[in-house]
């Protein structure tokens, strides 16, 4: 599977996307930590955690005895860059040209 | 915006380049001129060596002091493991926040795709730490790691700057 599928695969569960909310809120937590927040049990936990740190969403590191989780932004980063960029930014553009021409007007 | 107990940021990448490729992209001037905020990086390539980040013009032009960020080597294993202290002068009170501790990591995998892995501890630095994880994009200011892995992984594998 490609990458950007992989991610969208990931993103597409609320369970997957509460958990890079509760690594956004608080970064770098443990299995037990993540899986407190939440009304499942541990294993699977594990797997939402396995399909996000597959798409790169979810990177792990050791420290000391403990596995910690870390939100990769990474990964939207370059979907954001390669697709919604691309499409937003006429919008964004004409928005911008419409704020800086109502401000002039208001002097 | 995150709790401010987070003091280690990860950001991983995955580039379609060798690895001494990544290594140059990230130690030599004249590659990170082309990326995330441009600046001109210089090692001392020792452990004990001395990192500079120096401007360029833009960054000048926008009253940019001459040298935007310094530290020092801890690590330097080409092309594998880059680990320095990383200190950003732009404005007083970046400067004021101290040395942080920045890792880079490079691991090969089959197909010759490189996992480039940015392991950032900013404990005690929460206006590096915002600016790091993109806060300030909006205003222009770039959009941290994540901006600046995005533009360098396009460079390589296009041979091209990612457009601002």
């Amino acid at each position: 599977m490609a990458d950007d599928d992989l991610v969208f695969k990931a993103l597409a569960d609320p369970t997957r996307r509460f958990l890079l909310d509760l690594l956004f809120a608080r970064d770098g937590r443990t299995l037990t930590e993540l899986e407190s927040g939440l009304e499942m049990s541990r294993f699977g936990v594990m797997k939402h955690l396995r399909v996000l740190e597959e798409a790169g969403l979810v990177v792990t590191r050791r420290s000391g005895r403990e596995k910690l989780h870390f939100l990769n932004p990474v990964p939207i980063r370059l979907i954001h860059d390669r697709w919604i960029g691309k499409y937003t930014e006429r919008q964004a553009s004409a928005l911008a040209d419409l704020k800086a021409e109502l401000e002039s007007t208001d002097e | 915006m995150s709790d401010d107990d987070t003091t280690v940021q990860v950001y991983r990448v995955y580039i379609k380049a060798p690895a001494h490729t990544i290594w140059d992209a990230i130690t030599k001037p004249e590659w990170t001129a082309r990326y995330g905020y441009g600046g001109l990086s210089e090692y001392d390539p020792r452990s004990g060596g001395g990192y500079v980040g120096r401007a360029n013009a833009g960054m000048i032009a926008h009253g940019a002091p001459e040298v935007a960020a310094d530290g020092e080597v801890i690590e330097f294993d080409p092309p594998r493991k880059l680990v320095q202290t990383f200190r950003l002068l732009m404005d007083p009170s970046l400067a004021a926040e101290g040395f942080t501790r920045l890792t880079y990591e490079i691991t090969e995998s089959p197909g010759g795709v490189c996992a480039l892995t940015v392991v950032h501890d900013v404990t005690g630095a929460p206006g590096m730490a915002a600016l790091m994880r993109g806060d300030f994009d909006a205003t222009g200011a770039g959009g941290g790691w994540a901006w600046t892995l995005s533009g360098l992984k396009t460079l390589l594998e296009t041979g091209k700057e990612m457009a601002s």
